[in-house]
């Protein structure tokens, strides 16, 4: 009898059964094959806008994702580093055969953790209450709390034009009655796509035609812990392709052979993540798209083409591929795609991650409607701390919108529903500027200390940024500009200011960096302490905003809605607000305010309700 | 539930004095960052006279009611501005509140509020339920329908040219790597905001025409005392409100009366003759007129016509010389002895009160000046609720913004924050503001992914 089951080993369930394991639970993670743990079936990245961000978040509250991404990553990027501190984001190429392989290793190496080989395909369930999961071939594990992250295992179906191959991505087995309990048991199922694209022999790549995309010439790491010691000049390139109107062409000749244009198909695609036949259809004047190649390893030959995922049949695809400018002599190894796949009704999971309708049952990742390894991670992570808060009998961990994206990924989902696949974007979060890639320990490494998934030294090292960066503040507060200054102003060419301002103030003006202040004052403080004061000063005043903001919706979220609240006896309440509020029975006025459809007036009379009948 | 809200209590029309209640966190706050008193550590229920002032100038004399959370009416601290009465004076002060980070109160709000605080009893309050949910879903429905169809539109297109931006922003962001999309840069913005500007120019010059319509305009007549000012209103008037008599300096007060040209009303204020004095009841009068004078849409210079020019007329001429300016000599009955300096170029309407000549030439005038005959005869799509212009400023407030952030070279994603208020400000006009057209904006209009 375990704790908790984990079904897959993606990168939710990678992150559910560590984190799991990590808080003291005796933890079972059950997958269809071993080797596969860790795999990155489609793009060969970690990171990206917002979802580097996402891993940050992770690594802060003791995941393992961004460790394990930068000891395996062969090229890494501060995304929009030229852009606001809001917006700047880590981007690795992760090496697919080293990061799995890491992977496997940091499991192997989690206390409390069991791996097990099998393909699960039945639930064991008592009174709407899960107690445990049966493999293929009838055997029946128990546990005291199951975390689905099955991905696009359930039911999948491949679809290369007209061909439709029951599968799991890369042909290997998929679940094929797993959805169809869960529909039984009471779960709405619905059905998504997704697709990934070719990947080119290098040997077979004319990179001279191309234009090379390089890595930063600077150490970075998505670990708060981890010490950069990678060799920054031997880091590995991408290249910029693009198509033309002779691709253009091959494509709108072509398009009813595609399997979704030819109506093979029945998910419904992402708009963020469009084959190229829909680019094609969709932007018709557009006379070219940009395509990346990149690495896939460094121990074998594959570049993955970035941009120009399909449907179409192989040899269209040839003809595609071969019209690219450098690719006109390119083998493909392997064909673009488009995969089916069953998910669940995110409005049927609680902000916990776990199941409205069977108890114990906690999902995350691609079940969940959500795409991309960055945003499967951050739900694993959270369903695998509210197991085992849940086993030990304390409330749940729920990260509100202005804590992290995470939160914003969970709130959207239970909220709002997906139809499709759904990414995260930075335009998400109303927070973003208190969202950042510099401050996800100090947003949420408290947390995690109160959670015990981060060692003593970890929160240690996080108490002493605090301070020193309450430090310098108050440095900068206390100490004013001198005539001496004057001097080197001058060298500097900047303008001297005519009043007797402080340091803090003089940070403040766009042409002053601490970089400057340090030349009229000695500053002995770590980088990222003066990175963190210097976004503090700089937009105080956006920040402070955001912060107001915040604290406002924080009122709103403390004021519970009782579970067992009857839609129906709410009088004056809109009939649409209604008809929602019972769909997704928001736990909390904040949650509920953001359901489309219910108005301000309907929060009124939803208030003004619970507080008659329930003095809340 | 948690800002702080404001509204004219007692019913709109001329009183002795009108009530404007704040209620909320900040409403002590707000109240004493415009009054020239101190009440920030002043004790619970009392009262406090003072001014209340905007740009240094007295926007009225007034007692504040102090009342500290949580004896008041809705629990929460709560401070009433007495202020005299006159729909100008009071809309005024509830317009400094609005720009002072209060937001108008919906109709019932403030018992909405002592109910949800638990002020007003279960018994009490099941009645007054219904009556709140309904008259804040008629007033917002009333409220939105006010906003007729072109208006709408006029609106929703430039909500439509910001969200435009947003989501070329927001790409920018989101998918660096393309960089075959518009990037968009400080000197574009440079130019998107000058052109938002521009369209909430018109909006909130449309919004005057708005308040033209619905509550007229003021008219101050200025110029030395015995020239004639009251007999000219009288006149206009056709009846005695103001007191004429030969003694200069007897017109103390300032005396407002209406007529009406194409449909609008003309509200005249006649003010004590400005001019310097020793005597102290008269200052106040003349101090008075000044204010008067200094916010009124035009004024009337009246000067006579047997009579020289002053320096203090020459200096009243000055000041007040601007497109609003409409000049008439008064006395034409008596022998000229004015001389018009040559370096006055605005419009000089002769005419006397005794033969009552001039007169017709004044409202022609008046109406010219204001463009009345193209303002009521257009198409009268005018933001005129005090709610639509709040929300118009709001959003012209927030371009302003994003401008200074522009000059302060801020990062485009923070100068966005504030171009993301003015579009949410503007959705909440016209009744819709929501995050998903964002996103879907983006991905309708751009063309990125795998």
């Amino acid at each position: 009898m375990y704790d908790i089951i984990v079904v897959g080993g993606g990168h939710a369930g990678i992150e559910a059964s560590h984190i799991a394991a990590k808080m003291g639970r005796k933890t079972l993670l059950i997958t269809a094959n071993i080797k596969n743990i860790g795999d990155m079936p489609c793009n060969p990245s970690i990171g990206g806008t917002a979802k580097g961000i996402i891993v940050r978040e992770i690594d802060a509250l003791g995941g393992l994702m961004g460790h394990i991404a930068d000891i395996s990553q062969i090229q890494i990027k501060m995304l929009n580093n030229s852009k606001g501190p809001a917006v700047r984001s880590l981007r690795a190429q992760a090496d697919k055969i080293t990061y799995p392989k890491n992977m496997q290793k940091a499991l192997k190496n989690t206390e409390n953790l069991t791996i097990k080989e099998a393909m699960i395909e039945d639930l064991i369930v008592e009174d709407n209450e899960v107690k445990g999961v049966i493999t293929a071939e009838g055997e029946r594990v128990y546990g005291k709390a199951v975390i689905l992250t099955t991905g696009t295992y359930l039911k999948g179906n491949i679809l290369i034009g007209s061909e439709n191959t029951p599968s799991g991505p890369h042909g290997e087995a998929r679940s094929n009655y797993l959805s169809d309990r869960l529909k039984d048991l009471g779960l709405k199922i619905i059905r998504l796509k997704t697709g990934t694209p070719q990947r080119i022999k290098k040997n077979s790549i004319d990179f001279s035609q191309m234009q090379k995309e390089e890595g930063d010439k600077k150490y970075w790491t998505f670990s708060h812990d981890y010490k950069a010691s990678y060799d920054i000049d031997k880091q590995v390139p991408c290249y910029l392709v693009y198509t033309n109107e002779i691709t253009h062409q091959i494509i709108r000749e072509n398009l009813e052979k595609s399997a979704m244009y030819g109506g093979y198909a029945t998910g419904i695609g992402p708009r963020y993540c469009p084959s190229i036949e829909d680019k094609i259809v969709r932007f018709a004047d557009k006379e070219r798209h940009q395509l990346f190649l990149e690495p896939e390893s460094l121990y074998y030959d594959d570049y993955y083409l970035q941009g120009f995922s399909t449907s179409m049949p192989r040899d269209i695809q040839e003809k595609m591929v071969h019209s690219l400018k450098g690719l006109e002599n390119a083998v493909i190894t392997k064909y673009a795609y488009a995969i089916e796949y069953d998910a669940i009704d995110p409005l049927q999971i609680n902000p916990s991650l776990e199941n409205k309708v069977l108890k114990n049952l906690f999902t995350a990742g691609q079940i969940n409607g959500t795409s991309g390894y960055e945003e499967a991670a951050g739900q694993g992570i959270i369903a695998g701390i509210n197991a085992a808060l849940k086993l030990a009998g304390k409330n749940p961990l729920i990260l509100k919108r202005s804590d992290a994206y995470i939160g914003v990924l969970i709130d959207d989902l239970v909220t709002k529903g997906t139809i499709e696949p759904y990414r995260m974007l930075t335009s998400r979060a109303e927070f973003r500027l208190i969202l950042r890639h510099d401050n996800a320990d100090l947003r949420l490494r408290e947390y995690a200390y109160e959670l015990g998934t981060i060692s003593d030294e970890q929160y240690k090292k996080l108490l002493n940024k605090k301070e020193q960066i309450n430090k310098l503040l108050k440095y900068l507060q206390e100490n004013h500009l001198n005539k001496q200054d004057k001097n080197i102003f001058k060298e500097n060419n900047k303008n001297f200011p005519t009043s007797n301002i402080s340091y803090y103030e003089l940070l403040k003006r766009p042409e002053i960096n601490l970089e400057f202040i340090k030349k009229l004052m000695p500053i002995d403080f770590s980088n990222e302490v003066q990175e963190q004061v210097e976004i503090m000063v700089k937009y105080e005043g956006y920040i402070k905003k955001a912060y107001k903001e915040a604290e406002k919706l924080k009122k709103l979220e403390e004021k519970e809605i009782p579970e067992n609240i009857d839609y129906r006896k709410v009088t004056n309440l809109a009939s649409e607000a209604k008809q929602k509020l019972e769909k997704i029975r928001p736990k909390t006025i904040a949650q509920a305010s953001r359901i489309s459809g219910v108005n301000p007036v309907d929060i009124s009379v939803l208030s003004v309700y619970l507080k008659k009948e329930y003095n809340k | 539930m948690n800002d702080t809200i404001c509204a004219i209590s007692t019913s709109m029309g001329t009183g002795a004095i009108s009530i404007v209640r704040v209620s909320g966190n900040e409403a002590i706050n707000i109240v004493d960052s415009i009054f020239d008193g101190n009440l920030i550590d002043k004790e619970t229920h009392t009262i406090h006279y003072g001014h209340i002032k905007y740009d240094n100038t007295i926007i009225d004399e007034v007692l504040i009611m102090l009342m500290r959370s949580p004896k008041t009416y809705t629990t929460e601290d709560i401070v009433e501005i007495n202020c005299h009465g006159g729909s100008s004076t009071t809309k005024k002060i509830l317009e400094i509140l609005l720009e002072n980070g209060c937001r108008l109160a919906e109709p019932g709000e403030f018992t909405k509020r002592a109910y949800l605080n638990g002020r007003i009893n279960l018994l009490e309050a099941e009645s007054v339920n219904d009556l709140i949910v309904a008259k804040t879903d008629a007033a917002r429905t009333l409220a939105i329908n006010n906003v007729d169809g072109i208006l709408t539109k006029k609106i929703r297109n430039i909500r439509e040219k910001i969200v435009k931006i947003l989501a070329n922003i927001e790409v920018n962001i989101d998918y660096p790597e393309y960089i075959d999309e518009v990037q968009v840069t400080h000197n574009l913005m440079k130019d998107y905001i000058k052109d938002i500007t521009n369209e909430l120019q018109q909006l909130i010059e449309g919004a005057k025409n708005g308040r033209i319509v619905k509550e007229g305009i003021n008219v101050a007549i200025i110029g030395r005392p015995n020239v004639g000012k009251s007999s000219i209103l009288n006149n206009l008037l056709d009846e005695e409100k103001a007191i004429v008599t030969d003694i200069p300096g007897t017109t103390r007060d300032i005396v407002e009366g209406s007529i009406t040209l194409n449909g609008v009303a003309i509200n005249f204020i006649d003010t004590a003759g400005i001019r310097e004095t020793k005597d102290v009841v008269e200052k106040i009068g003349v101090d008075r007129s000044i204010r008067s004078a200094d916010r009124a849409d035009l004024i009337l210079f009246v000067a006579n016509n047997n009579e020289k020019l002053t320096d203090n007329d020459l200096k009243l001429l000055e000041k007040y010389d601007s497109e609003n300016l409409i000049i008439f000599v008064n006395k034409s009955d008596l022998e000229q002895k004015i001389e018009i300096p040559g370096n006055i170029s605005r419009e000089i309407i002769w005419g006397n009160t005794v033969d009552i000549n001039g007169l017709d030439s004044l409202k022609n005038a008046i109406k010219n000046k204001l463009n009345l005959d193209n303002i009521v005869n257009k198409d009268m799509s005018y933001l005129s609720n005090i709610r639509q212009i709040d929300l118009v400023n709001k959003a012209n407030l927030a371009i302003e913004n994003a401008n200074a952030a522009l000059k302060n070279d801020m990062p485009i994603d923070l100068i966005e924050i504030d171009l993301k208020s003015a579009w949410e400000y503007l959705g909440e006009i016209i009744g819709d503001s929501y995050q998903d057209e964002l996103v879907d904006n983006i991905f309708s209009n751009f063309c990125l992914g795998k």
